[in-house]
């Protein structure tokens, strides 16, 4: 019992020294984000898997809006990407990021949705520092990360992995991306299914 | 079993501590010489040009032919980096269009955590005339003490290829003017 003690010690100790880590933050946070440290990679199971119609939702949005999923069926091809948490360190830059690249998703007909678990003062100061989005954000706070858990995708301290979905004109889901909560995943690799939804 | 145990842990740490200790590491200051950092040779022939390179595959910054560089850390992903974009292709065109800098004066960017696509599109959605370089594994990044971007390094080189840092900030630049005026007293150059 004192060696399982011990153990989880240097553990936890482990886990404070990598919370001094960077990750390319941007200046515009200052000294705003939360290093929550190295986080368990993934701590959900899917619910859905490609070729499953999307479930469909509808979460109030930072501009004030209720977006719903199904608005986009037969018109427009569809990203939802779930990022974990606002003022943490590698959320905080990927939504800048794909603030940038409009172009790719105008040329693949599509839309981009972003969404966390957190309520809306909260993204709207943190979407603040990222610059005017072109894209929408949207809460799903209440009832807590439920648009995550029915997509399989919330982890058990309650804040969503780092996901993306990609979903067809028709609804249907074409790509899933649950990565390493740590990592942002690579814009290439969007892009490139993007580009393969749209050509079907 | 017990010693087996604690001599696991303690290995585990010493791993820990060894591993952190070039992690946290500052960013190198005014005066300090630049860790070594290698870069793949632009493939394009005026990017080479432009750096004084030969057609060999890498170079370190200092090998570039000039007497101050210009390193900008930045990231596509960080909102400073694309607002200071366009404010540095202004300083690129001040040294270019000053016959007395632009022999003397290079600029170069690093898109840490940044892959080759993401530095191009960066590059594309900003015209920007200068080299840049990617990061993709963060290495460069956690030599330079893991900064924040954008970050700005200055390096002074000699005519002996003996080097140093001139300058060394974390934020925007503010007035290229004194900037410029700054770097040429530091490198002695005026």
């Amino acid at each position: 019992m004192k060696r399982l003690f011990n153990i989880q010690i240097l553990f936890s100790a482990f886990l404070l020294i990598f919370c001094g880590a960077a990750f390319g933050l941007s200046e515009a946070y200052k000294g705003n984000i939360y290093n929550p440290g190295i986080l368990k990679p993934t701590d959900s199971i899917l619910k859905v898997k490609v070729g499953d119609p999307a479930p469909d939702f509808t979460l109030p949005s930072i501009a004030g809006e209720k977006i719903s999923l199904g608005q986009f069926t037969g018109k427009k091809n569809v990203v939802i990407s779930f990022v974990p948490a606002a003022w943490t360190p590698v959320c905080s830059d990927q939504w800048p990021g794909y603030n940038i690249a409009k172009g790719f998703f105008d040329k693949n007909d599509a839309v981009l949705l972003g969404i966390t678990v957190d309520n809306i003062p909260t993204l709207h100061a943190w979407t603040q520092q990222m610059g005017k989005l072109w894209f929408s954000v949207l809460s799903d706070f209440w009832p807590h990360g439920a648009v995550a858990a029915r997509y399989g995708v919330l982890r058990s301290d309650g804040v969503s992995e780092r996901a993306l979905f990609v979903i067809d004109k028709k609804g249907i889901i074409q790509f899933i991306h649950v990565g390493d909560i740590n990592v942002r995943p690579k814009l290439e690799e969007l892009v490139v299914e993007l580009e393969k939804v749209h050509k079907k | 079993m017990n010693k087996i145990i604690r001599c696991l842990l303690v290995l585990f740490f010493l791993v820990m501590f060894t591993g952190t200790a070039s992690a946290g590491t500052k960013p190198p200051s005014e005066g300090d010489l630049l860790p070594e950092i290698v870069l793949t040779v632009p493939q394009i022939l005026d990017q080479q040009k432009y750096l004084g390179l030969s057609s060999e595959t890498t170079f370190t910054i200092p090998q570039i032919k000039a007497s101050v560089v210009i390193v900008e850390i930045f990231s596509m992903y960080c909102p400073y980096c694309q607002a200071e974009a366009p404010v540095l292709n202004e300083l690129y065109d001040k040294i270019q269009n000053n016959s007395s800098l632009k022999d003397r004066f290079k600029l170069i960017g690093i898109g840490v955590g940044n892959t080759t696509f993401e530095v191009e599109h960066f590059r594309n959605t900003y015209k920007i005339p200068f080299p840049l370089f990617p990061d993709d594994d963060f290495s460069i990044h956690k030599k330079i003490g893991e900064v924040r971007t954008p970050y700005f390094f200055a390096v002074g080189i000699n005519k002996d290829g003996t080097h140093r840092i001139l300058y060394s900030h974390a934020g925007r630049l503010e007035n290229h003017d004194q900037f410029i005026n700054m770097l040429l007293q530091r490198a002695g150059l005026k």
